[in-house]
């Protein structure tokens, strides 16, 4: 096993797999917000644009958006962020994670908002408050911390979706794993255990975490 | 209640469509001959080498795999072997042999035997044909270049070239693909594998071999690892394959549309390489 990480820098490829859930966790965060915002708003185009794009990258396999993030926008229409491949498709895998995952963030924080009672978001109007105040003051704080659980679900499919990313040649761990199992088939046992503990060393304190947050935040009523 | 019966209905049909699947598969993969039935290995995804097209097989590497069942007296089933998978597939005996671009290694016999070589390849470029700045592996400062993630080619490129601006794909096909719409220079992996894409109906007069290998490749038939009796019998078709001109037609037929000529040392003489 220790030949393994002398021959390959596992560590580095793991790098990139924290890189990319990092990146992509803000991303789909900050994307799924405002699509959530959209889909609570009293606006009907606002909730069915927001609808749309949930049922939409909802729906895709994350593997097309990430093929066509490179094959339709870099190689067919040319919008290239660098000169450097390597780099041009670790920026367009975290944009394509963080566009899928944001309709599921987009769903747990709606589930969040459902969770505060009608009557407070109608008390927060009727003392005057608009949508975004009442939005900003009442209910998505309590939303957040309702949709810890769900968000967390969401936060560890997305540190094992960034595997799909190989599929466009961003050098993450089950890419390595590819090579090391090309190279060195005679190791294929220890190649699979470093990569398995590796996610679950990953994942596992997400899960932790927001059990433990979830039951700390949970909001009393 | 009755959302419960919907639901056991739908998946006993499911089941059911499941089973006719499966018996539809087994069924199609056996054509008339003589003989009892094997399992063969070989690639489903590479033109011109082992492909598989509904039902259809086409390929030099099929044309071995079938000349050597028929030399055996048996009928091939043909079964997908993915790369990484092959010494798997042999070593726990879901296919009796492997015809499927398998470069024989000294690692790989660690695992199976080889009958072979019957073919010699080599690390290639494939460029656009109109594309003439690009002669070989020294050529390719600043060019832009494809593979395939975790291949042997891939990482022999990286050595051969440091800090080359590397495109990585899961497949060949969409390398093919960014080569033609100029978003790569050129495509790099085995001249046979580039021939065989070269020579597509589609691809064909639009992308060339260059025609300079910087690796050896010996492509053999894998098979279980100190099998004396049978690999002797795989060679000896092998030779035959060879000898009795079946060899070069195949090359011609599906690897010639590339104007692709099979490099020195072919036809190689194949031994038994336990």
């Amino acid at each position: 096993m220790g030949e393994l990480f002398a021959q390959y820098n596992i560590f580095a490829a793991f790098g990139m797999t924290i890189l990319l859930t990092v990146f992509a966790a803000i991303g789909s965060l900050v994307i799924g917000t405002v699509v959530a915002i959209m889909r609570v708003s009293p606006v009907g185009v606002f909730q069915r644009a927001g609808a749309f794009y949930v049922n939409t990258f909802r729906n895709t396999p994350l593997t097309l958006l990430i093929i066509a993030a490179n094959i339709v926008m870099i190689v067919n229409l040319g919008f290239s962020f660098s000169e450097d491949i390597a780099r041009d498709n670790i920026i367009w895998a975290i944009i394509a994670l963080s566009v899928y995952h944001a309709a599921f963030v987009c769903e747990a924080l709606r589930s969040g908002v459902n969770t505060v009672p009608v009557g407070q978001a109608e008390a927060a109007r009727s003392i005057g408050l608009t949508f975004g105040q009442s939005l900003r003051e009442v209910l998505l704080p309590q939303a957040f911390r309702g949709a810890i659980t769900p968000l967390g679900n969401t936060l560890i499919a997305l540190t094992k979706n960034t595997t799909v990313a190989t599929a466009i040649g961003v050098a993450e761990i089950s890419g390595l794993m590819k090579q090391m199992i090309e190279f060195r088939s005679d190791l294929l046992l220890p190649i699979f255990l470093i990569v398995a503990i590796g996610f679950v060393i990953l994942t596992l304190p997400v899960g932790i975490l927001t059990t433990y947050l979830s039951n700390r935040l949970a909001v009393k009523r | 209640m009755k959302f419960t019966r919907i639901a056991v209905a739908a998946v006993a049909s499911a089941a059911a469509l499941g089973l006719a699947a499966c018996g539809g598969g087994s069924g199609g993969g056996s054509g008339s001959g003589s003989g009892s039935t094997v399992k063969v290995g070989i690639k489903f995804d590479q033109p011109g080498l082992g492909l598989k097209e509904g039902s259809n097989y086409s390929g030099f590497d099929v044309d071995v795999a079938n000349f050597v069942a028929k030399e055996l007296g048996v009928t091939p089933q043909f079964v997908e072997a993915v790369s990484s998978q092959r010494e798997t597939l042999i070593s726990t005996g879901q296919v009796k042999y492997i015809v499927g671009t398998y470069s024989i290694t000294d690692k790989r016999k660690k695992d199976v035997s080889f009958a072979g070589p019957y073919f010699i390849a080599g690390q290639d470029l494939l460029v656009r044909a109109d594309d003439s700045s690009i002669t070989g592996p020294d050529s390719l400062a600043g060019k832009k270049l494809c593979s395939v993630k975790g291949s042997t080619s891939a990482a022999n490129l990286q050595k051969k070239v440091p800090g080359v601006n590397l495109q990585e794909y899961n497949t060949y096909s969409l390398c093919v693909d960014a080569l033609k719409a100029k978003n790569v220079d050129a495509l790099t992996t085995d001249d046979t594998i580039l021939a065989g894409y070269a020579a597509q109906p589609q691809n064909q007069g639009k992308l060339k071999v260059v025609g300079q290998k910087f690796s050896t490749e010996n492509y053999g038939v894998g098979l279980k690892k100190g099998d004396q009796e049978f690999c002797n019998k795989v060679t000896a078709a092998l030779q035959k394959f060879i000898d009795s001109g079946e060899w070069e037609k195949s090359v011609k037929k599906y690897l010639g549309p590339a104007n692709y000529q099979p490099g020195p040392g072919n036809p190689p003489k194949p031994t038994c390489q336990l």
